[in-house]
């Protein structure tokens, strides 16, 4: 051993009192990383690497794929309603608007000029950020007017975006395509198409998984960066609006501001979700996302965030994933259910009607018993767990 | 590890260094009314650098009007609110923050869903000066300021000896500590006047006995200026400079203790409130001779 230099050494705990105590913290910035558990980092780990390996695995069809990817592509819009909604309390009802705006504004940069649309045929990378970027601009244009509102006004004020957003996608056809809509742009990044069966290192890979992968990586980068935005001083800030808003004035917290950034950051997320949500559509109409269907739209996210657990991120995803797949379940189970049928088949209920019921039933029953959603019921199987064999 | 330091190595920025005689705030003829009631009637006071205040009066004089129009809650009508040579009124709350103006109120006003941690945080905010991209990147300039806040934030829990509640939602933790919890709140936005209203409502003799060593700490680690509004006496006369005596939103006494308790206005105001209200020598005697004072609060 040498002899100990000059230089200051860190103070360090010994090792011998680390091993077998990975939750002794010996730093606070230990204390504060994301993934401060070993349970958590197993986690995370395991789920990010089954997502990774699930397009190769052999009962994967090329539908199920599809599916999944929608319920990526959801997720992404589910985190940018829970920052508005779940983090700084702004309930939301135009999300889908958001959403549409950036499928439109997609569908225009990235896409081929037609009979009366334009398109600008630029490549992905610039499209994608773009029409998280217009999304974004437009919320910031609304936000200061809603911000001044709360509650059922806001609610409904909101909700104005989505039959305001469906005459203006009617009528701007040379960026929507007017009442026929126009198709998807294609997904180009530097001359490689993310949407088109490929032959990589000599494998042949479906389109499916290529666009699945990407759209993983998307949401795992968003996701990150939201997490890191709810445990930041802004993140701090929509919480303290949320639950005090009087408080957060006086505690120093600028409230205008502070939810305008809310609307911002949320559409942003909106947009990208939109714009990346065009590709599985194939061809996307003012229908998607505007009036009736635009209410569907704004409240199936609602039902993300509800079910999948108020201001968590983990939550949105774990919600998007129960609301996409939910209605899948439904028309396979509805094969082996006598009283259920397709649309037209004449049965008691057809499966929308169930999906309708499911719906409404599980987001009335996470409100009344479990207001944190599968997180919280997450948690509690956890804690119970971790207490066992003790019941408190 | 981290080693504990004095609060006033946590806390640098408390301390106003003004001319001889120059007081911190100053308070003229201020007028709010609600509708018909006067709440605040042409109130007029200064508090010096360095000292703690106290204004005290029956329930409804106007006591918490005061603070809320100090910290730009309420707009008055009429008259001049001047904090370090500048004006506030027309301030918004967050600005008036800035200045260094932070309080604990009345009713808990604590973030219940957040962890006591990230409340104590939350009177850091505006001393976090780094951007929500910055933030959300949580590399760098972010991950370094959140570290030095989050140090001195820890320094405010070992303090408050709040420690072993540091990662519970506030919403789930006793009375007592929840009041503890607001005044470190309070503290970690690093004010140069602390506004206390009614510290020690609602507690027992140790809890306030705890409060009242909390306040002293600070006066004598920070330098700190305190206005502090509360109902018992014993604290008040045992801690105040001097005090202020509001009654239906009118000064009726102000000076040192001794002179307000003997003051014959204030003795009339406190035994005209009848039957139902208690007199200041009752409410002294009571609060020294260690009953609880959660009734004199209510
Ligand atoms: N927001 C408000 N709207 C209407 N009236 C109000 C409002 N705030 C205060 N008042 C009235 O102003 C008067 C003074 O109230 P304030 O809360 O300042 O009294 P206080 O001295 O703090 O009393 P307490 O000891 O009960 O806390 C009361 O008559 C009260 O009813
Ligand atoms: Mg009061």
């Amino acid at each position: 051993m040498s002899a100990p230099t000059t230089q200051q050494v860190e103070p360090r705990t010994p090792r011998r009192t680390l091993r077998g105590r990975p939750e002794l913290y010996t730093d606070y910035a230990k204390d504060q990383a994301l993934l401060n558990t070993p349970a958590k980092r197993f986690w995370t780990g395991l789920l990010l690497l089954a997502a990774l390996v699930l397009p190769w695995m052999p009962f994967a069809t090329r539908a199920w794929i599809g599916n999944l990817t929608v319920v990526l592509i959801y997720a992404i819009g589910g985190i940018g309603l829970n920052l508005v909604t779940g983090f700084a309390g702004q309930v939301s009802l135009g999300h889908a608007f958001f959403v549409g705006v950036g499928a439109f504004s997609a569908a225009f940069l990235g896409g081929s000029p037609g009979r009366a649309a334009g398109g600008l045929e630029l490549e992905m990378w610039v499209w994608l950020p773009l029409s998280g970027l217009i999304a974004m601009v437009i919320g910031l244009a609304v936000a200061p007017l809603a911000a001044r509102v709360r509650g059922l006004y806001l609610a409904i004020l909101t909700l104005g975006l989505v039959f305001l957003g469906e005459h203006i996608f009617r009528e701007w056809e040379f960026i929507t395509g007017g009442f026929i809509g126009r198709s998807a742009p294609d997904p180009i990044v530097g001359g490689f198409n993310l949407y088109q069966r490929q032959e990589i290192f000599g494998v042949d890979v479906t389109r499916e998984a290529i666009y699945y992968t990407f759209c993983l990586v998307i949401l795992v980068v968003m996701a990150l960066l939201a997490r890191n935005l709810a445990r930041s001083g802004s993140g701090r800030a929509f919480a303290a609006v949320r639950d005090r808003d009087i408080a957060a004035e006086v505690m120093g917290v600028p409230l205008l501001r502070t939810k305008v950034v809310a609307f911002g950051v949320s559409s942003f997320y909106a947009g990208v979700c939109g714009a990346l949500l065009t590709i599985p559509f194939g061809q996307i109409t003012p229908e998607n996302f505007g009036g009736l269907a635009g209410l569907l739209l704004s409240v199936e996210f609602l039902a993300v965030i509800l079910i999948g657990g108020v201001a968590t991120i983990s939550g949105s995803i774990i919600g998007a994933a129960f609301v996409v797949l939910l209605p899948r379940v439904v028309e396979i189970a509805s094969q082996y259910i006598p009283f259920v049928g397709g649309q037209g088949s004449g049965a008691f209920l057809t499966v929308f009607q169930v999906n309708g019921i499911l719906f409404g039933a599980l987001i009335v029953a996470f409100l009344v018993l479990e207001p944190r959603g599968l997180f919280g019921l997450w948690l509690r199987v956890r804690n119970y767990w971790k207490a066992w064999p003790f019941s408190y | 590890m981290v080693m504990i330091r004095p609060l006033s190595e946590a806390l640098t920025d408390t301390s106003v260094d003004l001319p001889e005689g120059k007081p911190l705030l100053e308070i003229t003829d201020l007028a709010l009314r609600f509708g018909g009631t006067r709440a605040i009637d042409g109130v007029s006071f200064d508090v010096k650098n360095g000292e703690l205040f106290s204004i005290i009066g029956p329930n409804g004089a106007g006591k918490t009007s005061i603070f809320n129009v100090l910290s730009g809650v309420y707009r008055p009508q009429a008259g001049s609110v001047r904090f370090l040579d500048r004006s506030l009124l027309g301030m918004r709350p967050d600005a008036i923050a800035k200045l260094g103006i932070s309080r604990m109120f009345q009713n808990i006003e604590l973030f219940d869903n957040l962890t006591v941690l990230d409340n104590l945080m939350l009177g850091r905010h505006q001393h976090l000066d780094y951007g929500m991209l910055s933030g959300m990147a949580w590399v760098g300039k972010a991950k370094r300021i959140e570290l030095t806040n989050r140090r001195i934030v820890e320094d405010i829990i070992d303090f408050l000896e709040i420690e072993a509640h540091r990662k519970f939602p506030v919403g789930m933790l006793p009375y007592g500590i929840k009041k503890r919890v607001e005044l470190g709140r309070a503290l970690a936005m690093e004010p140069k006047l602390l506004l206390l209203d009614e510290p020690v409502a609602g507690m027992n003799v140790e809890e306030t006995e705890d409060m009242a060593r909390f306040i002293l700490d600070i006066r004598a680690e920070l330098d700190l200026t305190m206005i502090m509004v509360e109902h018992d006496m014993g604290l008040v006369m045992d801690l105040a400079d001097r005090v202020m005596v509001l009654d239906f939103g009118k000064r009726i006494s102000l000076g040192e203790p001794e002179e307000v308790q003997n003051d014959p206005a204030v003795i009339a105001a406190y035994l005209g409130e009848g039957d139902e209200g208690p007199t200041l020598e009752d409410e002294i005697a009571e609060s020294k001779g260690g009953q609880d004072v959660e009734e004199a609060a209510t």
